[in-house]
């Protein structure tokens, strides 16, 4: 059977249906011979050709390329590589030549490659519906639009609507991509899709694209005009802001969008493929591949969820307190149609609490609708028959134990209990519960309707149905559940603390804190260890260290709470200062009412002032070693139960740089000898929280990796 | 010279069709440059902080070509920030003038090692894309009666009487000798492909050449001037030449330099540098020069300034045993051979831009590459380059191959 079918109708119209192997259609080998054939068939049809729709036979119209293909190639392969790139382009660059008119029907979503395809048609038309996204997201994983994508959207929108496009990878619907000159025109349904298509096609029998024109000029000027010239600096200028740490993909970008202001359309394609065979060569784009596609969709697939527990999904929540996270939990399951009650210690807060959910979604366009499925209460009866209440009160444990104690009485038949408690363990929390069985851990991030990842805990009684249940509740409002065994600190919550601990080390060493943040933002951190330790307040990370002891102490383990910097210096500049932080009154940077924040000037003195000189690359060993090392240790004991989760886990949850792949990718591309010699190397020099893990030994003796 | 000047290394790259289906159309010229740069500096063993200038000629010096392509060209080849660039711009004379300039730094004591070349991309920077008042400013072209190039061109032959037939005959032997040259490998050690950034070839051979021209070919051409002179600058020669009845335009695309990309570029050193850095001088720069002549016939100059390199270097013609002459075009050389009555076998003996192509900027590092390659091979002992350039300068550096 062929994968592409072939029919043709009584106006001479060819319409090309993509019904390839699996479940998307693909752009890899089997797509490009089977593409390459038809492309022999319509150039065959010479006159006797009028016009040729290209659609789908799947719920999705065209897929990208294949993206484990890419994680194979060696350097080696290079010229292989491009070659298959060329004999790819070269079949649209014939199939937009046909010099009859080529419509792209587009049925469902359609992402890189099947984009690239359509914008070698002459027209392209889309269902529309909320449910179809199209883009170019090929950024997101180190690469570019390099089927032409890039190349073709400059000369058909302009380098200033093009470029923002493919520099950021956002999908769209086709309402959105109407607006953006990306589709052309939309349809009901499949039908109506069919229809216009043919409607277009005979209205159009001398199709040609804007590029083959004789007098096309690119949209906005080309590279001689000092309008986009200046356009173009200001963008390459921008970048860095944006995109913290090394980040090839965006400048293999702005390369191929300077060349194609530069050279003629047929040379750009080339430099376009170029590009996506260093980018594809680039460890960086392996580790992103890796990472945030593999390893993502095994993780939202459902890799560590337990199997044969069937499918469930939340119908009414309730969330117990409405602080900031308690709101952000409320919107990102109203967003999902969730009933959501919020509950509060009384009913001014509760309403308040909605009241602030109203400014915040001030410009949202389902506003009204988000607002309906929120019911502020402070009557605890009004949880009755919730699947799920999540608990979001303040980190103490008889606070939590008293509202959980109250409201677990409500819980519907089939219900779980969930805290979102961000340090503190589940099987303490869960004393106080009546089905231990039945409660868990669901750690959401701040702010909970924009951060994609949760940490699902479980602690030692929770059953696999719960866990099941919270697994499903995270993918059906669409966030990434990574599943954490309990332990103080979890996983982000413990690598992160490292990362403010390491910061305090460097300020206590006199190091000029300046560098310490601007080192941690050029490593790839989104912001540096002080002004986020700000953000959580000193107060905060005073009292997070007091309770961490006490558990300890309750678990009979002995901690020293002065061992940590980032305790003593928050002790430091509360106590002497009165500098407990940003929502206080300053804690490292100083907030002024106007104008943008600056770090405190006695900072500098507070340590001595002769300045301790650290290289930059010291600086940043150090502050991504000692999460790289946490993050083994909670492998190794357990508390992480796979690579993937790592990994994952510390680009959304702790924003460890994505051009790294992940926590443990990073040691894998660093290689494990070199990490483990390395982090002995800065044991002897810094202390022992850098000792690492016997496990790393092990493994770099038998040549292993993390996977 | 007060101290003598070597040449340590000479390369350059292919020369790709100079239209936007050239090969190397879609590498920037910063890039051809760079390519270079990071060979000759890998196949000398440099460190290239220890080299104290580069200078590149440039003949369009805009866009791509802009803002001190020298440097920037530096950059890319990630050497070091302490390399200055230099870009130099007296039109065809810019790759060897550059040469020339980079000799006299080191002769004077001023440098001890200098890399000089060019770098034109002819199919992103047409020729005349930097504009300039020598091409439009009615206060310079009307009383000068500039005219273009190619109307230069037919007004030589016109003047010497050179028939269509003539210029196209010297066309074909340029071919011809391009053909022996490329067949027999001649080019091969001195010209380094372009890759791109996965090691994946662009382009390793001159694209311009067609071996299998014929006389029949060639005379089928069109006239490429007419046009240009009966616009009325063959009106504007005949102010400035009033013997003559009318010009003749009997050159065509096929018997004028071809229009190219490329780059060349040349290590030059003293002699102790090159001890140092334990790297074989190849040839000792004798002397140079840089003329100004009349700038209507414009392309005459390469006579002049033979002589008077010659007197420099106190050397008679008949000591230099092969001479570069860059083919602009045919009634160039044919002029040159007239009028010092040089024989043919000891001039451009492996074809020249007619059938290799002219890549303006970068033209005279490749030609006194091609030279100095040719000297060696035929293990003789001087060569003379020569160029004209645009509003009747020319160049010309006289070489003494270092013997083993």
């Amino acid at each position: 059977m062929t994968g592409i079918r072939y029919t043709k109708d009584s106006d001479d119209i060819v319409t090309l249906q993509f019904d390839l192997h699996g479940t998307v259609n693909k752009i890899d080998l089997v797509f490009i011979e089977e593409f390459s054939k038809v492309i022999d068939q319509l150039e065959k049809e010479g006159n006797s050709l009028k016009g040729v729709i290209i659609t789908s036979a799947k719920n999705s119209f065209i897929a990208g390329a294949d993206l484990k293909a890419i994680l194979s190639l060696t350097k080696k392969m290079a010229s292989d590589f491009l070659y298959m790139i060329t004999l790819f382009k070269s079949l649209i660059r014939r199939l937009e030549k046909l010099s009859v008119p080529v419509v792209a029907a587009i049925n469902g979503s359609a992402i890189g490659g099947g984009v690239e395809i359509a914008l070698a048609c002459h027209h392209r038309i889309a269902i529309d519906s909320q449910a179809i996204q199209l883009g170019l997201p090929e950024i997101t994983f180190g690469l570019l639009p390099g089927g032409g994508g890039t190349v073709r959207l400059i000369h058909l929108l302009g380098v200033e609507k093009a470029l923002p496009y493919i520099l950021s990878g956002t999908l769209l619907t086709p309402t959105e991509a109407r607006k953006k000159g990306i589709i052309d025109e939309l349809a009901s349904d499949h039908n109506d899709l069919l229809q216009k298509s043919k409607t277009w096609i005979l209205n159009n029998p001398h199709a040609l694209q804007p590029w083959d024109m004789p007098d096309h000029k690119i949209p906005g000027g080309n590279i001689r005009n000092p309008n986009i010239v200046q356009w173009m600096i200001a963008t390459t200028a921008s970048i860095p802001k944006k995109s913290c740490g090394s980040n090839i993909a965006i400048q293999e970008i702005l390369n191929v969008a300077t060349q194609t202001l530069s050279i003629n359309f047929e040379s750009a394609l080339r430099v376009e493929s170029r590009s996506l065979v260093t980018l594809s060569m680039s460890q960086e784009t392996k580790n992103k591949i890796n990472t945030l596609f593999i390893q993502l969709n095994d993780i939202n697939g459902g890799m560590s969820r337990p199997k044969s527990i069937p499918h469930s999904a939340v119908q009414k929540i309730g969330i117990l307190g409405a602080g900031m996270m308690g709101r952000g939990i409320a919107v990102a399951c109203a967003k999902k149609g969730i009933n959501v009650i919020l509950k509060d210690i009384n009913r001014s807060t509760a309403h308040a609490g909605k009241e602030a959910i109203e400014k915040y979604l001030e410009n949202d366009h389902h506003k009204a609708d988000i607002l309906s499925r929120i019911y502020p209460t402070e009557d605890a009866h009004d949880l009755k028959d919730c699947d799920l209440i999540i608990e979001a009160v303040f980190e103490n444990v008889d606070i939590k134990a008293k509202v959980t104690k109250e409201a677990e009485t409500y819980l519907g038949l089939n219900g779980i209990f969930a805290t979102n408690t961000s340090t503190l363990p589940i099987s303490l929390l869960s004393h106080s519960i009546q089905k231990p069985e039945n409660y868990i851990g669901i750690h959401f991030f701040s702010p909970a309707d924009k951060m994609r990842l949760i940490e699902i805990i479980v602690g030692k009684k929770t059953s696999k149905e719960t866990l099941a249940k919270a697994f499903d509740f995270s993918r059906q409002i669409n966030k990434t559940p990574i599943i954490i065994n309990d332990s103080r600190g979890f996983f982000t919550s413990r690598v992160f603390g490292t990362f403010l601990d390491e910061g305090a080390q460097l300020l206590e060493e006199g190091v000029n804190p300046v560098k310490i943040e601007h080192a941690a933002r050029l490593a790839g951190m989104p912001i540096g260890p002080l002004a986020i330790s700000d953000e959580l307040s000193q107060k905060l990370i005073i009292e997070i260290a007091e309770t961490n002891a006490q558990l300890d102490n309750k678990m009979g383990k002995a901690t020293a709470m002065n061992g940590e910097a980032s305790y003593r210096v928050a002790k430091l500049l509360v106590d002497k200062y009165h500098r407990s932080g940003k929502a206080f009154d300053g804690g490292f940077y100083e907030y002024p009412e106007k104008g943008k924040k600056y770090l405190w000037p006695e900072l500098k003195k507070l340590y001595g002032t002769t300045q301790k000189t650290l290289s930059t690359k010291e600086i940043q060993d150090r502050l991504l070693f000692r999460q790289a090392l946490e993050a083994v240790r909670c492998y190794d004991e357990g508390v992480l139960n796979s690579v993937a989760e790592a990994n994952v886990g510390s680009i959304f949850g702790i924003g460890f740089p994505s051009c790294t792949g992940g926590i443990l990718q990073y040691i894998n591309a660093y290689g494990l000898d070199d990490f483990y010699a390395r982090a002995l190397e800065l044991t002897k020099l810094y202390g022992d929280r850098f000792s690492p893990p016997a496990l790393l030994k092990s493994m770099a003796s038998k040549g292993k990796v993390f996977e | 010279m007060p101290i003598d000047v070597y040449i340590y290394d000479a390369i350059r790259t292919p020369r790709g069709r100079g239209k936007p289906d050239g090969a190397l159309h879609e590498v920037t010229p910063v890039k051809l440059a760079a390519g270079l740069l990071k060979t000759l500096k890998k196949r000398n063993h440099l460190k290239s902080q220890d080299i104290d200038a580069l200078l590149m000629g440039c003949v369009s010096p805009v866009g791509d070509q802009g803002a001190d392509i020298a440097k920037a060209a530096a950059l890319l080849a990630g050497w070091n920030p302490s390399v200055p660039g230099i870009q130099i711009n007296c039109f065809c004379a810019s790759g060897l003038e550059a040469v020339n300039l980079g000799a006299m730094r080191i002769a004077s004591g001023a440098d001890h090692l200098v890399v000089a070349g060019g770098v034109e991309s002819m199919s992103r920077l047409p020729l005349g894309s930097d504009g300039g008042a020598l091409t439009y400013d009615p206060t310079i072209t009307m009383p000068h009666k500039i005219i273009p190039q190619g109307v230069s061109a037919d007004l030589i032959a016109t003047i010497d009487g050179y028939t269509r037939d003539d210029v196209d005959q010297y066309a074909l032997r340029s071919q011809h000798c391009a053909a022996n040259a490329i067949q027999n490998n001649y080019f091969e050690k001195s010209i380094i492909p372009v890759y791109d950034d996965n090691h994946c070839l662009i382009l390793d051979h001159d694209e311009h050449p067609r071996p299998d021209t014929s006389l029949a070919k060639l005379k089928a051409l069109k006239p490429s001037f007419a046009n240009l002179g009966k616009l009325g600058f063959d009106e504007v020669a005949i102010c400035r030449y009033p013997d003559l009845e009318k010009i003749h335009h009997v050159h065509t695309a096929g018997n004028s330099s071809g229009i190219v990309d490329g780059a060349g570029v040349i290590l030059l050193g003293d002699k102790s540098t090159g001890e140092k850095l334990k790297v074989k001088p190849r040839a000792k720069i004798i002397a140079s020069a840089l003329i100004g002549s009349d700038p209507t016939i414009m392309l005459a100059g390469p006579a002049a300034v033979t002589k008077k390199v010659l007197e420099k270097a106190k050397m008679s013609l008949e000591q230099i045993d092969l001479f570069e002459v860059n083919e602009a075009f045919s009634s160039v050389i044919l002029r040159y051979l007239k009028e010092l009555k040089i024989p043919l076998e000891k001039v451009n003996v492996n074809g020249g831009a007619i059938a290799l192509g002219h890549p303006v900027g970068a033209s005279g590092a490749i030609l006194l590459g091609t030279l100095l390659d040719e000297l060696e091979r035929r293990e003789l002992r001087y060569g003379l380059c020569t160029l004209c350039a645009a509003s009747g300068m020319a160049v010309a550096t006289i070489i003494e191959r270092v013997s083993k």
